[in-house]
């Protein structure tokens, strides 16, 4: 790597060709602006979804009622809250965000294949998002604003149970995300499947090209069925129609069956990305490549794959026959085997490594721990007879934050500690990156490890009161959900500190161990690189 | 993984440009909020909370389309003044695959929606449901029309238009541009007699769309369908316009391409429609 300068390809780039004003950004057609624009937005739609769950950590503080005498606004929070962490922030960020700035620049194209639909998929999102606002302030259920429906919008409680258009906005500002999700997939597919520069071959490209490329599949399959579900929703609702009401012959679980359709892969859509950005990172701070390779990107195709068909594991309750349980089970059983190699890969990748503990690297371990934790009790709950007594509990929400919240959320920090130097051109203080790590990590775990406790007691999810027998776990959760907002001010303190300084980032901040394209490129790399295709050796 | 110094730049264009770089365009931004417009409009229309009721939502069809025409005008101006390399044409190849790739899972929400109560009608632990369907498909009280006469009608007039199509798009590789328009109004034409015929069965179908889930699934799918169509008969038509104004070459025809794939995407669609919604449970 040390023999990789800066070579010709981009100084074709005159210093001044890059658009000016505001038309720079909200006319956009290169990706790193794009990409930068994901990232803003993924930040702000980030504090809100913040502020959302310590609100509801504040109500869950103590037993009894204390912020929301109407509580079907806690269901409102809950509804939000997940909806906009999923949408608005986790996709932005992983996928519109770092796939944006990193992955033309990883396979040695100067753009995305489609540089304007590029640009409209974020703008859609913008769009999507002022709608969700918007429904907040509509009416939805009887005597309240906005959809206490849950991100799932299970009928009839989104029919039925929520009169008012709040529902309606929730349904076209997820026509919205999805239609900016499935044009922004097809654009990285066209991309990392078109423009990779000559030599790089499929089992040549970065790890997180490949998790970004198998994610994009799974948006362009999964996606649609989402929308023919909620289009379903919205004729249900405001047009008469009767697909999921049993008074006109229809059938509520058809919703719950195309909703998981989509919903179990778009777990995988949160997941892979955040395996990408963690493979980079791990074998950029060991000094080594990536422990097996092809068994990792073959885990990722196995894990979009078998992703598709285990959905109704989150419908154990709804009364399906027993074999169709059964085959459940032993589907999604099987998603822990390509699941484990990938675990055990970066373990070996670590192992005889000369690691170093930078900011990333921490995050990146600490994904790893948490991820491991989230996996096994995916592990049980995917059992169809542990689930009858599991099911809807804290349990069910310890886990999916477990690999959402404190895996996928680390892998972001990871990607954002790692590639900030390049994107910027400035270097972040690692001390602030450490401390921000530590209180973040054990924060977390605060907030989530005793909400396994209160789960296995049966406290279940969605509700805004609880029983005087769940105070003190819930106690100990409200503590470390506050000191986790307090890591998140660090996170901002330390971004800020960044840009006061400016201490300059050179073209490889971190060492011979970081062998993608992207550090052969200065920091901030030129407008367009590779205008010229350089030949991958 | 790293760029090789020794070796010079790839050049597969012949030396000319490998990728096509676009300005920065308007065109996004105003697409977005256009159906921004128009999906808050369709709210703020259904529950009449503006007066009048349609007006934002006209405000972003209007918005939707300007762009749409203003967007891909610049998309055809580029492809005449050859700004398409070969790597933009490969992609565009890509891009419309995948997007045909998602209408097809759009159609499976669809069919999922049909075969969930036409294969188990009988799903007795929803005692309401099973009520009103009866245990059959189509359900109790439901009376359908004949499938072999407007739908292998139907069947008959868009595969026909299929062919025509196929048949302008070989005659436009052959060089006979007069054949490419004849087709091409062929199939148009038969796109258009097809919509006409399924509005004359929907006006004419024993069964409602509200309050029954046999109208609901039937509708809805067969609705998109022939919004699909509809969809094919305007590319098809843009395609018979520029072949009017002199474009499309043998061997360059990327949106001729696109709009016959896009046709016969409409056409296996009905196939299936056809097969199933109508003959085997009609």
């Amino acid at each position: 790597m040390a023999d990789v300068t800066t070579t010709a390809p981009e100084a074709r780039t005159l210093p001044d060709d890059r658009p000016h004003g505001w038309r720079r950004f909200l006319y956009s057609t290169n990706h790193k602006d794009i990409g930068t624009l994901y990232l803003s937005f993924a930040l702000l739609a980030s504090i809100v979804g913040t502020f959302l769950s310590i609100a509801m950590r504040l109500e869950l503080h103590e037993p009894g009622l204390q912020f929301f005498s109407n509580p079907q606004y806690y269901n409102v929070f809950v509804t939000a809250h997940g909806l906009i962490m999923i949408f608005f922030v986790l996709m932005p960020a992983l996928i519109g965000g770092f796939g944006n700035w990193m992955v033309p620049m990883m396979i040695g194209a100067p753009d995305m294949a489609f540089p304007r639909l590029n640009n409209l998929s974020f703008w859609f999102l913008v769009a999507s998002f002022t709608l969700f606002t918007s429904s907040l302030f509509f009416a939805g259920a009887p005597g309240s604003d906005g959809a206490g429906t849950g991100w799932t919008l299970y009928p009839l409680l989104s029919t039925k149970g929520h009169p008012g258009p709040s529902v309606d906005f929730v349904i076209l500002a997820l026509h919205l995300a999805g239609a900016s999700s499935i044009l922004g997939a097809i654009n990285f597919i066209a991309t990392i499947l078109n423009m990779r520069a000559p030599g790089m071959t499929m089992h040549k490209m970065p790890l997180y090209v490949w998790s970004i490329l198998i994610t994009a599949f799974l948006l362009v399959l999964a996606l649609p069925v989402l929308a023919g579900a909620i289009t379903m929703l919205l004729v249900d609702r405001n047009f008469g129609a009767t697909f999921f009401n049993p008074q006109g012959g229809g059938d509520p679980l058809l919703f719950q069956h195309l909703f998981w359709f989509f919903g179990h892969p778009e777990v995988y859509v949160m997941a892979l990305p955040a395996f990408g950005i963690i493979s980079t990172v791990i074998a950029t701070f060991a000094g080594k490549t990536i422990f097996g390779y092809l068994g990792m990107v073959y885990a990722m195709v196995s894990i979009g794959f078998i992703g598709f068909v285990v959905w109704a594991h989150h419908m154990y309750t709804v009364g399906l026959n027993a074999s169709t349980q059964a085959y459940f089970v032993a589907a999604s059983l099987m998603i822990a085997v390509p699941t484990g190699i990938k675990i055990f890969s970066w373990i070996a990748t670590m192992w005889g490594g000369s690691i170093a503990f930078r900011t990333p690297m921490l995050w990146a371990v600490g994904f790893v721990f948490l991820f491991t934790v989230g996996g096994v009790t995916g592990v049980v709950l995917a059992n169809a007879g542990v689930d009858r007594v599991l099911h809807d509990t804290y349990f069910v929400v310890a886990h999916f934050h477990y690999v959402l919240s404190l895996g996928a959320v680390f892998a972001i920090f990871s990607g954002w500690y790692y590639w900030f130097p390049k994107m910027t051109g400035y270097m972040l203080s690692e001390t602030i990156g450490h401390v921000h790590f530590w209180v973040t990590f054990i924060g977390v775990n605060i907030l989530f490890f005793p909400q396994h406790f209160l789960g296995a007691a049966g406290m279940p999810r969605r509700i805004a009161d609880y029983p005087d027998a769940f105070e003190g776990w819930n106690y100990v959760s409200s503590m470390g959900a506050y000191l986790s907002a307090f890591g998140a001010l660090i996170f901002f303190y330390g971004m800020a500190e960044a840009f006061y300084a400016k201490r300059p980032a050179p073209a490889n901040p971190w060492g011979p161990g970081a062998t993608t394209l992207e550090w052969t490129l200065p920091s901030p790399p030129p407008f367009h690189q590779f205008e010229v295709q350089p030949r991958i050796a | 993984m790293s760029v090789d110094p020794r070796l010079e730049p790839a050049e597969p264009n012949g030396g000319g440009p490998i990728y096509q770089l676009v300005e920065p365009s308007p065109w996004p931004i105003r697409g977005a909020f256009s159906a921004l417009l128009l999906a808050s409009g369709l709210i703020l229309w259904v529950y009449d909370l503006i007066w009048p009721p349609w007006i934002v939502f006209s405000l972003g069809v209007l918005g939707v389309a300007t762009t749409m025409i203003g967007w891909w005008r610049e998309v055809v101006r580029e492809a005449e003044n050859h700004e398409h390399t070969p790597l933009t044409q490969l992609s565009l190849h890509y891009g419309m695959l995948l997007f045909i790739g998602s209408e097809i899972m759009f159609f499976v929400a669809w069919f999922w929606a049909f075969f969930n109560s036409a294969l188990f009608p009988a799903d007795q632990i929803q005692v309401v449901r099973d009520k009103v369907i009866g245990g059959v498909w189509p359900p109790q009280g439901i009376e359908t029309g004949d499938p072999w006469v407007l739908p292998l009608l139907m069947t008959v007039i868009l595969l026909s238009s299929a062919a025509a199509v196929t048949w302008a798009h070989g005659r436009l590789i052959k060089g006979d541009r007069w054949g490419l328009k004849a087709g091409l109004i062929c199939g148009i034409t038969l796109g258009i007699i097809f919509t006409c015929v399924q509005a004359y069965e929907f006006t004419h179908a024993l069964f409602d769309y509200s309050g029954n889930i046999y109208g609901a699934v039937f509708f809805m799918a067969t609705g998109f369908h022939g919004a699909h169509v509809i969809i094919g008969s305007i590319f098809l038509s843009v395609c018979l316009l520029r072949a009017f104004l002199g474009q499309f070459t043998p061997t360059e025809h990327l949106g001729l391409t696109f709009a016959a794939w896009y046709w016969h995407f409409v056409d296996v669609v009905w196939l299936f429609l056809f097969a199933f919604v109508y003959v085997w449970w009609g």
